[in-house]
């Protein structure tokens, strides 16, 4: 029940956000309809891969401000190799693959070198955009189009499908990582860890070797949005994504992960990722400026944070 | 009353929801005195010193201090109006240094720049009337040891010019050193006309230091009294409301064949390497000062800290402790000197807490099972008489003794063989305390063994059936407990020295 009632804040914003939209008489026909629905969803599938991500390793009590930078070097990747004349099949895989080793590589300088997350994730930021910037010479990648570039279109081509395979990637992996950080012993072990790091070592848990699963799991997941967003793109683009960890992070917190770790959801984080979709895709409707949206999700995310705050003082 | 009070409280409740946690409670303190709080966990004094601290407000009653109506806006303002209260965890800055944070909030200042040569002089007058000039004022309060830092909290408090000091548990975390050495101050405190309330769970100490006590029970004043008319059976009763006939029950119970062997055992904090062996049905104590080496002994046992030499034996099969994972596996639990910090993951609930170190037994093809999980730590809580609304309850909205006892039951339900337990009945209420004490008692003569760290002479004497000694991280003496006196134990545990008697029956 608690679990539930944990999630009221977030949805109420998300009812709030939409609702707003739809009584604007500007936009509200246009706003509230099935292929605008559709078309936010497309454009969460990106952020929503890597909040998951983040939601694991924000349980676990870490940060990963690499998560950008992770998935422009696995976008520039697919299109490098694609040109090298490897089948799409492979080189979407190189590039979730190096996501993995992105990830890994956080984890293991966290647990052997003892540093905070923080610091290890933010020199990763920089060489893993460094990476990109190398591979790709400091330009677009152009690469010819395959069915890659399919994952990402509004109609999907069967039309049975129909939301673009990219929602369904979405939908999937959300599933899975909500089962993963709820129904197993790596999920409670995670939990363990954020909530307390030394209790978790005290009952056994192999506190280094899950925190280095949990950072290779969240950079896989980075990895398959560099995918999509190769996709989306087309070409591969090294200087994509720039700053979007901090969105990664704000849905994140906005669905109600605690930045002290121990706290956090799959279904929390996806609303999170919708609020500020939705706001986004409503502020562009109403030809409102740019900083205005940027202003209001500013504020949005220190008013959930407050939110969450008051309901844990009332418990 | 010829005196007049310093500080008068009369009536004074609160209740939380629809509980009364106090129900019109009475208390007076002369200047000039140490007035003892007493009562179990829960029985409504940290509610009251946080009333007086003006963290809490009540709901009904009048509070005075010299005979002005005293009406606390805060904690802030409490301490304006001449009441300090030092709390258990010390509320110090690490990384400022004791200047800083004697003076923090209370800064001598001209035009918003800090005056530092009337701070300085200020507080090296206040260091020297508390017996510690050895304290640099400039060094960072993080490099002080435990008991520095009380006198540098004690110091703030004289800075502002209390005249009231209330001392919740002062000596929790001290040193018979260093406690010495707070009684000192705390005399020295009185015969400066200072009203010092003094709470805590040692009665022994109470004894000594404080000149009246009033006892706490379930948020009334169960009694009053001099300390000098008084006996720790005689408080002990009117805390628990009955007589306490055995404070340390023994369950029969023989040790068995051995089950627990180590050999030249030493990690990287231990100075010497240790021998020991533990029997089944047995509960050994270990006694020593606090730095000893006992913690770092049992961590070193259970694969917390690194061993870098040694061999462990454990049911006739050799272990070498790494990690966690594999001591468990053993049969091996442990518990944390401090719960706080490490023992208990506190944002989390008693069902995870409880079941975290064996998830096994809920897991059916790679899937958890929260709700078997959830009724076994039900089971669990009224096994061990837990008191709590529900096993989803957050850990930290439980009373320390509740909390230990759910740790308790983490080892229990782990199904460990050799319990590890390090200072379990620190900070907790003499019911729990004596509900611990049976426990070990019905593990013994359940043929499982336990090691017992404490730094409490009676209870190791009372419960355990050998006690080792550890001295500057080394084991210096392993007897029987009926040949041990208090006093030759603190003698051990201070010289270090073997005393002459010989253990009887423990010959090759």
């Amino acid at each position: 029940m608690k679990k539930i009632t944990g999630l009221v804040g977030p949805f109420v914003g998300l009812i709030l956000v939409i609702s707003i939209f739809s009584l604007m008489p500007e936009v509200s026909d246009r706003f509230l309809n099935l292929a605008n629905i559709k078309s936010v969803a497309t454009q969460s599938v990106i952020v929503a891969l890597c909040a998951l991500g983040m939601t694991l390793i924000i349980v676990s009590g870490g940060i990963d401000l690499s998560a950008a930078s992770n998935l422009a070097l696995s976008c520039v990747l697919v299109a490098y190799a694609i040109n090298l004349g490897v089948s799409p099949l492979l080189a979407a895989l190189a590039g979730v693959a190096a996501g993995g080793i992105v990830g890994f590589l956080n984890g293991f300088f966290i647990t052997r070198l003892r540093l905070v997350p923080f610091i290890v994730t933010l020199g990763m930021m920089g060489i893993a955009r460094g990476l990109a910037k190398w591979v790709a010479r400091n330009q677009k990648i152009d690469a010819p189009l395959s069915w890659i570039n399919e994952l990402m279109v509004r109609t999907p081509r069967p039309s049975w499908l129909l939301v673009s395979p990219g929602i369904w990637i979405m939908v999937l992996f959300s599933l899975v990582m909500a089962v993963l950080l709820r129904k197993t012993v790596f999920g409670r072990h995670a939990f363990a860890i954020g909530s307390n790091e030394l209790t978790a070592r005290l009952c056994g848990v192999r506190t280094d070797r899950v925190k280095v699963a949990v950072y290779s799991l969240s950079g896989l997941l980075c990895g398959l949005a560099g995918v999509m967003e190769f996709s989306r793109l087309t070409v591969g683009d090294p200087t994509v994504a720039m700053g979007l960890e901090l969105d990664i992070i704000a849905a994140v917190v906005i669905g109600g992960g605690s930045l002290s770790g121990g706290e956090g959801s799959i279904l929390g984080t996806l609303v999170g990722v919708f609020i500020m979709a939705f706001l986004r895709n409503g502020c562009t409707m109403m030809g409102w400026p740019n900083y205005f949206q940027e202003i209001i999700i500013g504020a949005i995310i220190i008013a959930a944070v407050t939110l969450d705050r008051l309901r844990h003082r009332q418990e | 009353m010829p005196e007049k009070p310093l500080l008068s409280l009369t009536g004074i409740s609160k209740s939380f929801g629809h509980n009364p946690v106090l129900d019109r409670v009475d208390f007076d303190l002369r200047g000039g005195e140490v007035h003892a709080i007493l009562g179990e966990n829960g029985a409504g004094k940290s509610t009251l010193i946080k009333i007086l601290s003006g963290a809490y407000k009540p709901d009904g009653g009048r509070m005075v201090i010299s005979g002005v109506e005293y009406r606390p806006a805060g904690p802030l303002d409490g301490r304006r109006q001449g009441i300090a209260v030092i709390y258990q965890e010390l509320n110090l800055a690490p990384h400022l240094t004791v200047e800083e944070n004697i003076m923090l909030g209370q800064e001598e200042s001209r035009f918003g720049l800090v005056e530092r040569k009337k701070n300085q002089a200020r507080i090296k007058r206040v260091l020297e009337f508390l017996c510690h000039p050895e304290i640099s004022p400039d060094i960072p309060v993080r490099k002080l040891t435990v008991g520095a830092r009380q006198v540098v909290e004690i110091a703030r408090a004289l800075v502002s010019q209390a005249r009231i000091l209330v001392m919740d548990e002062p000596t929790s975390s001290l040193s018979q050193e260093d406690t010495r050495r707070l009684f000192e101050i705390i005399r020295k405190l009185r015969a400066e006309g200072t009203g010092i309330i003094y709470v805590s769970h040692f009665l022994e100490e109470v004894l000594e230091i404080a000149d009246r006590f009033t006892v706490l029970r379930d948020g009334r004043v169960a009694g009053r009294g001099l300390t000098r008319e008084t006996s720790v059976e005689e408080l002990i009763q009117l805390m628990i409301g009955r007589r306490m006939s055995e404070l340390f029950p023994r369950l029969p119970h023989e040790p068995g064949e051995v089950i627990l062997r180590c050999s030249g055992v030493q990690s990287a904090r231990m100075s010497r390497p240790v021998d020991l062996e533990l029997r089944r049905g047995e509960i050994l104590g270990v006694a020593g000062l606090v730095g000893a080496g006992r913690t770092e002994f049992l961590r070193a046992l259970f694969g917390l800290d690194k061993l870098e030499k040694g061999l462990v034996v454990v049911s006739g099969r050799q272990f070498r402790p790494s990690y966690t994972a594999v001591s468990i596996g053993r049969g091996l639990g442990m518990l944390s000197e401090d719960r706080q910090v490490e023992g208990l993951a506190l944002r989390m609930n008693l069902t995870d807490n409880l079941t975290l170190s064996r998830l096994k037994p809920y897991v059916r093809s790679g899937f958890l099972n929260g709700r078997r999980q959830t009724t076994a730590a039900s089971e669990w809580m009224s096994r061990l008489g837990i008191r709590a609304r529900s096993p989803e309850q957050k850990l930290w909205t439980l009373s320390g003794g509740n909390q230990q006892k759910v740790a308790l039951a983490r080892l229990l339900h782990q199904e460990a063989e050799i319990f590890l337990l390090d200072e379990p009945t620190r900070g907790i209420d003499v019911m729990s305390k004596a509900q611990i004490y049976e426990l070990m008692g019905r593990l013994a003569a359940d043929h499982r063994a336990v090691i017992f760290v404490s730094s409490y002479l009676p209870e190791l004497l009372g419960v355990a059936d050998r006690i080792a000694v550890f001295h500057r991280g080394q084991l210096v003496e392993v007897r029987p407990a009926a040949d041990w006196t208090e006093a030759s134990l603190m003698k051990a545990a201070i010289t270090g020295r073997e005393s002459k008697v010989q253990s009887t029956g423990e010959q090759p």
